[in-house]
């Protein structure tokens, strides 16, 4: 056993209203800058609908993820080393940035600027990557709120992937019975394909804390990483030429502060905490041989943080007390594995993601409503789930790779605390026979009640801050104040874009917002 | 034999070595952050669908054609019983090949970099300046070809002039009047050549320096520190495969 600890997160989705403060956060913090104007480190998608980039879930385009061979190994669905070594030239599965869309901005300038004439002046949009004029066809949330109408929702690879009668159910009611909001990060996977694609050995997972990283300096470019990555979690940077992704905060993370999407989420939906896991049976549970049996087999890489077994090989490895402290207080490992409500994202693909999902219950909840039933009382609730197949197939196929009764299983444990928690607090009698319905005790369902619904900031995150008697220096620390005024020249060296020395993010973004500001 | 030519063919020469190899290094070492194939994939991939492999591998054969050109001595060949004639024609067919694939390929990719917008507007005038001497050089080495052949000008073994004067310059005894009196197209294409090896380091073409090889050998996960430590990661390389430290 060799326990390794991963940083990983937890979203309920039934509290996210789709208000895209995350994504613009994310974006003022990490992406803001020329070459990634078209990235979403953090994107929401509504689904169902097609995501970002478009069908970025289909993977017999873009050849993501990993599948398994015959033999039973491992093997990245894009092909062998030396076939990636051989396309290298012009890697086939690379995806186009109509992809996710061309960036644009508008002449905004015109409006101030234009002759007197008869017409209004105009701002029209030009695109960021000619500078002409263009036409605004998409965007990374164009089908936003069901945008588009079953156009575009025909076009959504999971619909697709349903059998036919189920699509056209859907088509025909989707809009009354269920859409919820997907906000993705990459998912700092276990058995990450990005880094078994890179050629320069680049994409790296931290072995303190399991986020995955891109090396700038190390990366030359081969693009291998955007197509490997099932997710699309990998954004090729077109002025620097390198691949960048979301770095999970790590700076942050790093002084005990949760990421800046967890931090502004509206809904307050996100968790952060430790998971502790067996990096020796990684292999072995991403190859198990049936895609239904991909979750359990992600479950019990989860490692047990009060279990003496566990502490004792945590301790060998040399994992920090205060680490193993916050692993027993985790909250993504309770809402992962203990109450089982969480599900990670298409365990199908492989890679072990570790950034979980509560599927939503309210489709559900709000079809009893709307058809006069209610839909907080734990028998309807029960039956509804068992009879409304679409929304259920459809989640399955997210979240348990088609394997209905583990969504069935977490939403009536949800149905079960919406129950339970509304006798309490309309003052009745509450009823045992309720969590026991689901298999959990009366404290445990409370409990998980107050993660869930109350989620104080604390519970929610808990965030060990890095040893840097661990690291040698940190990113930080290497950088005296002579080198701020040497990254003058940031956007401008004699080699294009931002040549010289890396520059570190946080100088790089307090140079690029002093610039802003003084201008 | 003129100053021009000592210039030309004794000093040119360690010139070019000279800023290939110190340049190389200075930009490693300073500007690694730049060191990258600028991929323009992003923006176009039909057309590179199809140039970028016909020009890099029609450029790898043109390489291999060379090494053996030039760093094989004409005795070493005629010892094992290949007779000028036959290493003439065989050269001249594969070179043949080889060449229209690169010209080809350079062709589509500079017609592809001027008609997209997106790529266009991309290309620096580094790059510029870099695909001048690029295809000056491919077409220079193609009419030395034709020359050598004797299609233009009269035919030349280039293994008794050229290829003893680059080894010459590799052993470090310059033996420029081996150069003086080649065919012009032969000069042409080794002057523009060197001078391509002066800009290298200095522009995109780095890229091939790097050609990542070792992904062939490591394992497939990799676990760094903080501190940039590489450590035992969950999975090991394949039997026999010797451990890349990354
Ligand atoms: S989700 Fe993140 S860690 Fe996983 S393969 Fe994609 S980029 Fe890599
Ligand atoms: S900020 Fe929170 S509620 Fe708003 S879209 Fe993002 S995840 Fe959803």
């Amino acid at each position: 056993m060799k326990v390794m600890a991963q940083m990983g997160m937890v979203m309920n989705l039934d509290k996210c209203i789709g208000c895209h403060t995350c994504s613009v956060t994310c974006k003022q913090a990490w992406t803001n800058r020329s070459g990634l104007e078209y990235a979403w480190f953090n994107n929401v998608e509504t689904r169902p609908g097609q995501g970002y980039p478009r069908r970025y879930e289909d993977q017999e385009k873009a050849k993501g993820g990993w599948i398994r061979t015959k033999g039973g190994r491992l093997k990245l669905k894009g092909g062998s080393k030396a076939r990636r070594l051989l396309s290298i030239f012009s890697n086939p599965r690379m995806l186009n940035i109509k992809d996710y869309y061309e960036p644009w901005t508008y002449e905004y300038d015109n409006l101030i600027t234009a002759p007197l004439g008869q017409q209004t002046p105009v701002a029209r949009p030009k695109s960021l990557l000619t500078g002409k004029p263009m036409k605004i066809e998409w965007s990374a949330n164009w089908d936003d709120d069901l945008g588009g109408g079953p156009v575009n929702i025909e076009k959504d690879p999971i619909l697709q992937k349903l059998a036919e009668d189920v699509t056209t159910k859907v088509k025909l009611e989707f809009e009354q019975t269920f859409m919820f909001y997907l906000p993705r990060i990459c998912e700092h996977c276990l058995n990450p394909a990005c880094v078994a694609a890179c050629p320069s050995g680049a994409i790296y997972k931290r072995a303190e804390d399991g986020i995955v990283l891109v090396d700038q300096q190390q990366c030359k470019g081969w693009r291998m990483c955007v197509s490997a990555c099932p997710y699309k979690k990998i954004y090729f940077n077109h002025k620097t030429g390198k691949a960048e992704k979301c770095t999970m905060c790590y700076p942050r993370l790093e002084i005990g502060l949760p990421t800046v999407c967890a931090e502004t989420c509206v809904g307050r939906l996100r968790y952060l905490g430790l998971f502790l896991y067996d990096a020796d049976k990684v292999n072995g549970a991403a190859s198990v041989e049936n895609d239904q049996d991909l979750y359990e087999a992600q479950m019990d890489l989860l490692l047990d943080p009060d279990d003496p077994e566990v502490l004792a090989a945590a301790r060998a490895e040399g994992m920090p007390e205060d680490w193993i402290a916050a692993a027993q207080k985790s909250p993504v490992y309770k809402l992962a594995k203990v109450y089982r409500v969480a599900l990670p994202l298409h365990p199908e693909y492989r890679t072990m993601p570790m950034v979980w999902y509560v599927p939503p219950l309210s489709p559900i909840v709000d079809v009893l409503t709307e058809t006069g039933h209610d839909g907080e009382e734990v028998g309807n609730l029960f039956g509804a789930i068992e009879a409304l197949r679409i929304p259920l197939e459809y989640l399955a196929e997210m979240f348990s790779a088609g394997d209905v009764s583990v969504v069935t299983g977490t939403l009536r444990k949800l149905s079960a605390m919406r129950s339970y928690m509304r006798d309490i607090n309309l003052g009745r009698e509450p009823r045992a026979e309720i969590p026991e319905a689901v298999g959990m005790t009366e404290e445990s369902i409370y409990e998980m009640y107050r993660l869930l619904a109350i989620a104080k900031y604390e519970d929610r995150y808990v965030i060990p801050a890095a040893h840097t008697e661990q690291a040698k220096e940190l990113d930080h620390l290497g950088c005296s104040l002579d080198g701020i005024e040497g990254v003058e020249n940031f956007g401008g060296g004699p080699f294009g874009q931002s040549s010289g020395n890396p520059v570190p993010v946080t100088i790089e973004s307090f140079l690029m917002a002093k610039e802003r500001q003084t201008k | 034999m003129s100053s021009l030519d000592i210039m030309l063919w004794s000093v040119l020469p360690y010139a070019a070595i000279g800023s290939f190899v110190v340049g190389s290094i200075w930009r490693y070492r300073y500007d690694k952050f730049n060191w990258t194939t600028r991929s323009s994939q992003i923006y176009e991939g039909k057309m590179l669908r199809i140039a970028g492999p016909l020009f890099h591998l029609g450029l790898f054969a043109v390489i291999g054609g060379h090494i053996v050109g030039l760093l094989i001595p004409m005795k070493w060949t005629n010892a094992i019983g290949v007779s000028q004639e036959m290493y003439h024609v065989g050269a001249i067919t594969m070179g043949s090949f080889a060449g229209v694939a690169t010209l080809l390929g350079i062709a589509l990719l500079i017609y592809r970099r001027r008609t997209t917008d997106t790529v266009f507007v991309a290309t620096t005038k580094n790059d510029k300046t870099m695909y001048i001497f690029l295809v000056a050089t491919l077409l220079a080495g193609s009419s030395a070809t034709l020359s050598s052949a004797g299609v233009i000008g009269t035919e030349h073994n280039y293994r008794e002039t050229v290829s003893p004067w680059f080894r010459s310059i590799l052993l470090f005894r310059p033996d420029a009047a081996l150069m003086a009196n080649t065919p012009l197209a032969f000069r042409i294409h080794a002057v523009v050549g060197m001078l391509l090896f002066i800009i290298w380091p200095f522009t995109r073409l780095v890229h091939a320096m790097t050609a990542p090889v070792g992904y062939m050998f490591r394992p497939p996960i990799i676990y760094r520190t903080r501190d940039g430590r590489s450590v035992a990661g969950n999975r090991k390389a394949r039997p026999g495969w010797e451990k890349v430290k990354y």
